[in-house]
């Protein structure tokens, strides 16, 4: 312990063992269904839509793991993104095409839409901000079971849904909302993204190696380092190379990025995101360290609820329309995303990385059973059991390592 | 005459990883008899009693224990085998189930059933009216546990070790939670049950409890046996002598600085839970590098009263607190923890800890904004502060990214510690800070105490142990009963004194 390799032994080798693993059963499922349906699976229209396909659902898994990780949970989700896609269906469809033109006659019938787009996605992630904040401050203040506040959101949000549609699907959307969704990067900008991005990670790992040195932590090799940030950039040139290659990286997969990563620097990088492994640890430890529990568990519904808002606006635009069965079960799917990512129901464990990567799973599942053409009720089965299988194979090793 | 012993033990040892919890102990019990076993804390009774418990199972301890000539060889660490074999513990803390009935829980998973396989209640309720009358255990048939006194809710514990036909039966410290009445009643079935034909093993910290029933006295400390010895030959002194036995000043390090300016009053503090006041009216105050030792039983209000402190109640408290002469309001650890005062809780890993994480998280937790922004933490610095505390308490670790569950208990209570040095308090309560730590890493403690009253930092400490109160405070603070029962000097203060106060103060509204 005398020298600073005491805090050296940090992260080398122990980069999550539990991410490998994940993404060794991601591939072995990928190959899988390659082999199953002639290559069709694996080829890059296929896989583009894969990564539509999970987009929605990985929103809510995203907002859905510091909530589990606070040891709570949120059965609204799916209800939620319904209700707030009917929202956004309604103002664009019935409210803004009589009242925008009101309020700016001069303006093009384009503008228009974008302005009728803007002011939606306003509305939408206000709306779903104050729905989290109303349910996570009736379970943090109000001392009612998660389990049951959002059990009864549930069903007030479906009603909710059936009252702003009427039972009717709402139609139609504005172009800009569903390029949101349904859009593609073109070529040049993907290339412009990819480089951005490769920049980021090599700046951020020599400003790394930078803090190390001023704090007298031993450093590795500079070429080592170079080397990990090498692979990285490789793998995101082939992604963009490969999208490129079908019709560009999709909008709303790159949405899903950016809040994957903001959500991930909360998590590890704020106060607030070590409040939230606190909290799912050892709440009252983290109490009686002058920690507001409550708010930090308000502050988790209210994330969850900004993310059911871009959900649900994305649920729009890519659907084209606000229909009354948007979201029905998505919270079952990204609360399963995020289990076979490894975040513990019981708390204090868990990562963003991981819901998405767990979502893409289960996605993948369902997008391979779908090529191969299997039935919808053998689909169901196989998704339900590999859920368990995954999270009992994840139990029985925790218990074998403790 | 050759002695009927129902059980020998014979050169047992016990390791726990840094700590040798029992070191080759050997003694035998008579049938018939009620053994006492009396020792500091940490000396070693709680292991023994989880080896004949069978919770610590054969081979996890070396030597070897005989049980009617027969040597006790539990596979599992299950209680149930013990059970089998004729032994059964009743625990200090109870283990039933408080929405079911006596008779419910004394046959709890071995209902009598009749040939539908469905219970049979009568025959429930009059065997356990039968066990009841049996050993005079005076408890209501058809109460919940939830209401029934604390007294009470022992007489089933034992009524449900008797119901198994023990021949063996083990009481953990069984009249810390109970009133002196209570105490006494319990004393009287220990006296049925002994004309009964049961024998007892009695551990007990109330010293005068042994000279009254036991027949047999054996002292231990640290881990070993001092000596077995009949109740007859012995008094509190003699016994008191024999779990003390070393030099006091060993122990605990000279303190050097002098107490200075008052930094805390509290007059007149009383806490009111669910309409029973737990804490009455109690005035003491603090002054800077001063070590304030509060003694006192387990219940008699001493965590109550600096939880209280530390806003758990929040305005369920009445009184005065002043810090350095303004009255301040307490109402969450939020509040204490800004004006400068820091809690070691009692209970580490329920309260203390946050086990499932690295030791530097468990560090920085309070003291996040000492090293961050509202948009970043500075981990490198977060990482450099935690390593100067963790150096300068010596906590022995292979990282600190170290998963702090894997510690052991001495180095979980140095990180606990590390956190809220880091919080630089200037008032600290230390919540009995060395249970079930080992000598050396208490005298470790002991140091940084001392150090930290040289600094200026007044010290509010809990103990259990006598010894360590008189060991390390300035002043010692008795309660009673959530009373303050006497402020001693240090110079002043002894063992006698001090249990005088922790136990012979008059009950008067013992009842409010």
């Amino acid at each position: 312990m005398k020298d600073l390799n005491y805090i050296q032994k940090f992260k080398e080798f122990k980069i999550d063992f539990r991410a490998y693993t994940l993404f060794f059963a991601l591939i072995i499922i990928w190959l899988l269904f390659g082999s199953l349906t002639g290559g069709v699976f694996l080829s890059t229209r296929n896989f583009s839509n894969l990564l539509r396909q999970m987009t929605i659902i990985s929103f809510l898994a995203i907002g859905m793991t510091p909530v589990i990780i606070t040891g709570n949970i949120d059965l609204s989700v799916g209800s939620m993104t319904g209700f707030i896609s009917v929202i956004a269906a309604y103002l664009q469809a019935i409210i803004f095409p009589t009242l925008l033109p009101g309020l700016f006659p001069s303006l093009s019938i384009e503008s228009l839409g974008i302005i009728s787009t803007v002011v939606t996605v306003i509305v939408c992630l206000f709306i779903g901000l104050i729905i989290g904040l109303g349910q996570g401050y009736i379970i943090a203040y109000g001392g009612v079971p998660a389990f049951i506040v959002t059990l009864g959101g549930q069903f007030v949000l479906k009603g909710g849904i059936l009252g702003v549609t009427q039972g009717k699907t709402i139609i139609p959307i504005e172009d800009s909302l569903r390029v949101m969704a349904q859009g593609y990067l073109s070529t040049y900008t993907g290339i412009v993204i990819a480089i951005i991005a490769i920049i980021i990670i090599f700046i951020s790992t020599l400003q790394n190696r930078a803090k190390k040195k001023q704090y007298g932590i031993k450093i590795r090799s500079i070429g080592l380092d170079l080397f990990v940030a090498s692979v990285f950039s490789v793998l995101i040139l082939v992604f963009t190379f490969m999208m490129n290659s079908y019709r560009g990286i999709q909008i709303p997969v790159l949405i899903m990025a950016t809040f994957a990563i903001i959500v991930t620097y909360i998590m590890n990088n704020t106060r607030f995101g070590r409040h939230i492994y606190a909290v799912g640890g050892n709440k009252e430890a983290t109490r009686l360290s002058g920690i507001n529990v409550k708010k930090v568990v308000l502050k988790t519904y209210a994330m969850m609820g900004i993310l059911c808002g871009v959900s649900g606006i994305i649920l729009t635009g890519y659907v084209a329309a606000g229909t009354t069965s948007g979201g029905t079960n998505y919270e079952l799917s990204a609360i399963g995303g995020c289990v076979m990512g490894g975040t513990s129901l019981m708390g204090g464990i868990g990562t963003v990385f991981g819901a998405v990567i767990g979502t893409l799973i289960m996605t993948s599942l369902e997008n391979g059973m779908s090529v191969m053409n299997m039935s919808v009720f053998w689909q169901y089965i196989v998704k339900g059991s590999i859920l368990v299988l995954a999270v009992y194979l994840d139990v029985t090793s925790r218990k074998n390592k403790a | 005459m050759k002695d009927d012993l129902i059980l020998k033990i014979k050169n047992v040892t016990k390791d726990f990883p840094g700590v040798r919890a029992l070191s080759d102990v050997s003694f035998n019990i008579k049938r018939g008899d009620i053994h006492g076993i009396c020792g500091e804390n940490g000396a070693g009774k709680s292991t023994l009693v989880k080896i004949l418990a069978g919770v610590y199972p054969y081979n996890t301890y070396q030597g070897s224990i005989y049980f009617n000539e027969k040597e006790l060889k539990l596979t599992s660490s299950s209680i149930e085998e013990a059970i089998k074999e004729g032994i059964a513990t009743v625990y200090q803390e109870l283990v039933l189930v408080p929405c079911l009935t006596a008779g419910e829980n004394i046959f709890l998973g071995r209902e009598p059933i009749d040939q539908r396989r469905v219970v049979n209640w009568n025959k429930l309720f009059t065997d356990t009216k039968e066990i009841l009358a049996k050993y005079k255990l005076n408890v209501p048939l058809f109460a919940k546990l939830s209401t029934l006194s604390v007294g009470q809710q022992q007489m089933v514990e034992i009524a449900k070790a008797l119901s198994r036909e023990v021949k063996l039966l083990i009481l953990d410290e069984p009249t810390s939670a109970l009133t002196d009445s209570e105490a006494n009643s319990l004393m009287e079935i220990l006296k049925n049950l002994k004309n009964s034909g049961v024998t007892c093993i009695y551990i007990s910290h109330r010293l005068d409890e042994f000279c009254k029933i036991a027949d047999t006295i054996t002292v231990l400390r640290d881990g070993q046996v001092v000596d077995t010895v009949r109740a007859i030959d012995s008094n509190e002194e003699k016994i008191i002598a024999m779990m003390v036995g070393r030099e006091m000043k060993k122990r605990f390090p000279n303190k050097l600085s002098k107490p200075g300016k008052k930094i805390l009053e509290v007059k007149d503090l009383s806490v009111f839970l669910k309409n029973k006041s737990v804490i009455k009216n109690v005035s003491f105050n603090l002054k800077k590098g001063e070590i304030l030792g509060i003694a006192g039983l387990m219940g008699s209000g001493r965590t109550e009263l600096v939880t209280a402190l530390f806003g758990e109640y929040g305005n369920q408290i009445t009184g005065d607190i002043l810090l350095e002469g303004k009255s301040i309001k307490i109402n969450s650890a939020e509040d204490a923890i800004k004006y400068g005062i820091s809690l070691v809780p009692e209970d580490r890993k329920e309260k203390g800890l946050v086990l499932i994480q690295e030791i530097f998280k468990n560090i920085s937790l309070p003291n996040l904004k000492q090293f961050s922004t509202r948009l970043n933490i500075d981990k490198y610095k977060e990482l450099q502060e935690c390593k100067k505390y963790a150096d300068y308490l010596s906590i022995k670790t292979p990282s600190l990214f170290t998963i702090t569950e894997s510690l052991s208990g001495g180095n979980q209570q140095k990180v606990v510690i590390a956190k809220w040095l880091m919080s630089n308090p200037k008032i600290l309560i230390l919540d009995d800070p060395t249970r079930g730590i080992d000598v050396g890493t208490k005298y470790e403690i002991y140091n940084l105490i001392n150090k930290l009253a040289e600094k200026g930092v007044g010290i509010i400490m809990i103990s259990s142990e006598l010894e360590e109160v008189l060991g390390i405070s300035d002043r010692i603070m008795v309660m009673h009963e959530g009373q303050c029962a006497g402020i001693l000097e240090r110079k002043e203060a002894t063992q006698e004194k001090i249990m005088a106060l922790a136990t012979n103060i008059k009950k008067i509204n013992r009842y409010d």
